[in-house]
């Protein structure tokens, strides 16, 4: 196998494209893991309200090391600080922000997206291993788009955006785009629709990678 | 003369029966109300259930009552961690019962208990192995407004153990940061809630506009020693 003459976006430039989609005065949420990354690409003059599910908006960076707080912690339970303006409040009042639609955005990691934004990123349905959901399914159908944020491909080369998800669903229809290392995809009704592509790789090798048609 | 500021944990937890639903509250190292888990497990009651966001974390805590075996169902949202291996154990060999449910359909369902609600639909779950009742069957669902939703109960605790800040004798509250998290809408969910606190205050003390929790919903304070809340629990990285 030749290697392919695109390159991949790293870690730190996917964040980067995420964040460039994220408007001015929008709240937030992301998801643990490869999503919280985003927060360090938000363009300069642009305020962003990051929301995390224990009951934080304006979430800010990482404390200095000493200056931890542990009644101070995201979704992952990692320490954090909190910005001017920011606020507290309970568990019912945070998962109301988002079922009752009024965090703009979420952005998550996934197993799978289906081509019509079906979502699985809660379980690989392995036997034997402890299910654990937290506040996976309340984000995907609550926050009024749900991104995705994820390597394309497996590491065994297969696509992670599929006809129809064969993982345990997190969420049905939820999802709104896909932000990934080799291209962006918005999930509608009739199918994919590229959104962008790394240079070099043509729609007509994308869909061949993903093995679904791509709108254009 | 209204007095909840019990003497000791152990004043504030005798007589927890068997069998009790007990509500703890906690994320994560945020909000654990340890002191009262240690009085649960000195008083000794069996057969319980225990709702909380995770299943325990190391070897202290709810993990210790976990350990004891007197635990026969965890009702939480996420039990799976990197140092959860008391459950892990346990619910491998079949010893523990568990109900996994989305985290914000638990809050909601402790608040619909509190707040008196028979039962709401909500999309969350909907079409997931998660829109299933413990024993398989489907939960109920019903399109509204062109979406589809599922029929969630109420989750009523015979017992809250929470941890907040402040507290008053007449059992008003106030919380630290995002140590707040499951306490205020447990407090209401439960028959009797006792609430660890740092320190007792007068009464007129607390400003009434930052009160989190009002005391009506408080069975008992009781002051433990200020301690800074431990590091760990951290997950294993996504």
């Amino acid at each position: 196998m030749s290697e392919p003459r695109y390159p991949r976006r790293s870690k730190d430039e996917l964040a980067r494209r995420v964040a460039q989609d994220i408007p001015d005065g929008a709240y937030v949420n992301l998801g643990i893991g490869q999503p919280t990354l985003v927060a360090n690409h938000i363009p300069a003059g642009r305020e962003v309200v990051l929301h995390s599910e224990n009951g934080i908006l304006g979430v800010g960076p990482a404390p200095a090391a000493g200056a931890e707080d542990y009644d101070l912690i995201n979704a992952g339970k990692q320490p954090v600080t909190l910005l001017p303006g920011g606020a507290f409040f309970h568990h019912a009042d945070s998962f109301a922000m988002m079922r009752g639609g009024h965090l703009d955005i979420c952005v998550l990691g996934a197993f799978q997206v289906s081509a019509t934004g079906d979502l699985a990123n809660w379980s690989t349905g392995e036997p034997g291993s402890i299910p654990a959901v937290g506040g996976a399914m309340d984000l995907a159908t609550g926050a009024r788009q749900t991104w995705v944020m994820m390597d394309l491909l497996t590491r065994q080369g297969q696509s992670k955006v599929v006809a129809t998800c064969t993982y345990p669903l997190t969420g049905i229809g939820c999802v709104k785009r896909i932000y990934t290392d080799l291209a962006t995809l918005a999930c509608t009704p009739e199918g994919l629709r590229l959104i962008d592509t790394v240079e070099g790789l043509s729609r007509a090798e994308l869909e061949q990678l993903v093995g679904l048609p791509i709108i254009g | 003369m209204i007095n909840k500021i019990a003497p000791s944990v152990e004043a504030a937890l005798a007589g927890t029966p068997d069998g009790a639903t007990v509500l703890i509250g906690g994320f994560g190292t945020a909000g654990i109300p340890d002191e009262l888990i240690d009085g649960l497990i000195a008083q000794g009651a069996r057969d319980l259930t225990v709702v909380n966001n995770n299943a325990g974390n190391g070897d202290h805590g709810l993990a210790a009552l976990l350990a004891t075996g007197r635990v026969r169902k965890v009702i939480c949202s996420f039990p799976r961690q990197a140092d959860s291996h008391v459950f892990d154990g346990l619910y491998r060999s079949g010893q523990i019962e568990l109900e996994l449910v989305p985290q914000g359909n638990l809050a909601e369902r402790l608040r619909a208990a509190g707040a008196g609600i028979g039962a709401f639909f909500t999309p969350t779950g909907y079409g997931t192995e998660l829109a299933r009742n413990p024993d398989g069957t489907p939960k109920e669902t019903r399109v509204i407004n062109g979406r589809p939703h599922v029929l969630e109960y109420p989750i009523h605790g015979d017992l809250a153990l929470i941890k907040a800040e402040r507290g008053d004798r007449w059992g008003n509250l106030t919380y630290r940061k995002a140590a707040r998290n499951f306490g205020p809408v447990m407090a209401t969910a439960a028959r009797r809630t006792v609430a660890s606190v740092f320190e007792v205050v007068d009464l007129g003390a607390l400003d009434p506009e930052a009160v989190i929790t009002p005391g009506i919903h408080v069975s008992a304070v009781v002051q433990v020693p200020r301690t800074a809340t431990r590091a760990g629990g951290l997950k294993e990285a996504a």
